[in-house]
């Protein structure tokens, strides 16, 4: 009986625990956000786009410095006097990681404000949900859940345009000289670690909103709004 | 009447809000008991607490002193668990708005609360058409709740009510945002279901319509519970009403 001590309305004959009657599985948690994604398309392309810009930036830096390495690694006297030509520093200069850290910065603000936006916009839904049963979890689920799928589909993109943008243009500066001291490995790091950093943004972003959807109370869903 | 146990009992409940550096008391201390199976309404102008106590019956709210009992179970000594397990199986809601899920369609948004209980998917879409039917929302599945009307969108709200056979339905205004007609056609099959299957039906409302379909009502006033009417009572005050 220790297992079952949660009585008040417990039912002595039911088998489970009142714990597990209340639930949300999986695979409707992704059904349920990936609904709402879609239904609130234009506002998840903003906030996608915003993370396409961020994480492009850094693509691209990060990328464009797998090839200048690249090349000051080659060793080759023609292509080093272009490159000091151009300021080039090992090591990437100070001024670049800032302007990068400040884009990431500004970007995930603008994911706070706009995933705060949507938890103000679906208080009625929320707050319904919740009469209906849900608990906090369930609610902090569909927001974590939206979330990383827009951090998925926003890095990927993003991650996939800063590449090819960096690579472009290191081959107008260098030639083909450019991909031909390009390591693989190194471009291969620096994606995914572009990918890792947005996703990881877009989650941080999502945190405190969703956390305030999943204590909002249940009533609500009473509120009346003329 | 046949079973007149008490599902809903409230003691001594009153509520204290703080409005900017003032105190407002919007209940002094309501007792009441609602027994099960009958169809209750609240009547009382805006500002009377007939909301406060309607939500503190609902769960939604907890009152500053006093009690509230639902099946003899003191709501305020649940958690967190327990209070959405309450809120899951014990009662429906229905509102003014109609608060249906917008992304989902009508059978989907019936099928949610009992998605939350467990209940396996096929069960739930079997039990959820049942349910549309029974509402008379025959073939509108498959509709989102923008493609639906008002009259129809209570409807579709109704039936996600009584997804998980709940003891007791909460209904706040559920003819507020509709017209005469389609409001009356909602308290007629509000007080069809609760007769047809037990259920204890608690309206908040300032719809006079509302009195024919109610066993009792309870009038609110300041706080305070004016008087509670049976029906038999009733009739004549609806009268009096009329004529004033």
């Amino acid at each position: 009986m220790a297992q079952k001590k949660r009585i008040p309305f417990q039912d002595p004959d039911s088998e489970t625990d009142i714990v597990a009657q209340v639930v949300l599985p999986f695979d409707k948690s992704l059904e349920i956000s990936i609904k709402s994604i879609k239904s609130r398309f234009l506002r998840n392309m903003v906030t996608v786009t915003s993370l396409i810009l961020a994480v492009s930036f850094l693509a691209y830096i990060l990328i464009g410095s797998d090839i200048t390495n690249g090349i000051y690694g080659s060793g080759q006297p023609d292509l080093m006097k272009m490159l000091e030509k151009s300021g080039y520093q090992v090591g990437g200069s100070a001024k670049e990681r800032w302007i990068v850290i400040l884009s990431l910065l500004v970007c995930t603000v603008g994911i706070i404000n706009a995933q705060l936006m949507a938890v103000t916009e679906r208080f009625r839904e929320i707050g319904t949900m919740k009469c209906l049963g849900a608990l906090d979890s369930f609610v902090l689920r569909l927001f974590v859940l939206e979330a990383s799928m827009q951090g998925v589909v926003g890095s990927l993109l993003g991650a996939l345009a800063g590449g090819v943008i960096a690579i472009l243009l290191g081959m107008l500066r260098f030639g083909f000289d450019a991909i031909k001291f390009l390591p693989l490995s190194d471009i291969g790091i620096s994606v995914l670690y572009s990918i890792g950093v947005g996703f990881g943004l877009s989650l941080v972003g999502v945190f405190y909103p969703a956390l305030i959807a999943a204590k909002m109370r249940p009533i609500e869903a009473m509120r009346v709004e003329e | 009447m046949p079973d007149t146990h008490t599902i809903v009992r409230v003691t001594g409940v009153t509520k204290n809000f703080k409005l900017g550096s003032t105190n407002v008391q919007a209940l002094k201390g309501v007792d009441l008991e609602i027994y099960a199976g009958e169809y209750l309404s609240i009547m009382g102008p805006s500002g009377s607490g007939k909301s406060t106590l309607f939500n503190m019956i609902g769960g939604l709210d907890k009152p500053t002193e006093g009690k509230v009992f639902i099946d003899e179970v003191d709501i305020a000594q649940l958690d967190a668990f327990e209070l959405a397990w309450l809120r899951n199986r014990k009662i429906g809601y229905i509102f003014q708005t109609f608060n249906l899920i917008q992304v989902m369609t009508a059978l989907e948004n019936i099928t949610l609360p009992m998605i939350f209980a467990g209940v396996h998917n096929d069960a739930a879409v079997k039990k959820g058409i049942e349910l549309l039917d029974l509402v008379g929302l025959h073939k509108r599945y498959n509709h989102k709740p923008q493609e639906l009307s008002g009259g129809q969108q209570q409807r579709v709200a109704i039936a996600r009510s009584l997804a998980n056979d709940p003891a007791i339905i909460l209904a706040d205004e559920p003819t507020g945002n509709l017209d005469l007609s389609t409001g009356e056609e909602i308290i007629k099959l509000m007080s069809a279901l609760s007769k047809e299957r037990g259920v204890t039906i608690i309206t908040a409302t300032h719809d006079y319509k509302m009195l024919n379909a109610s066993d009792r009502v309870v009038w609110i006033e300041d706080g305070l519970v004016k008087k509670v009417e049976n029906r038999d009572q009733l009739n004549i005050d609806v009268g009096c009403i009329r004529m004033a």
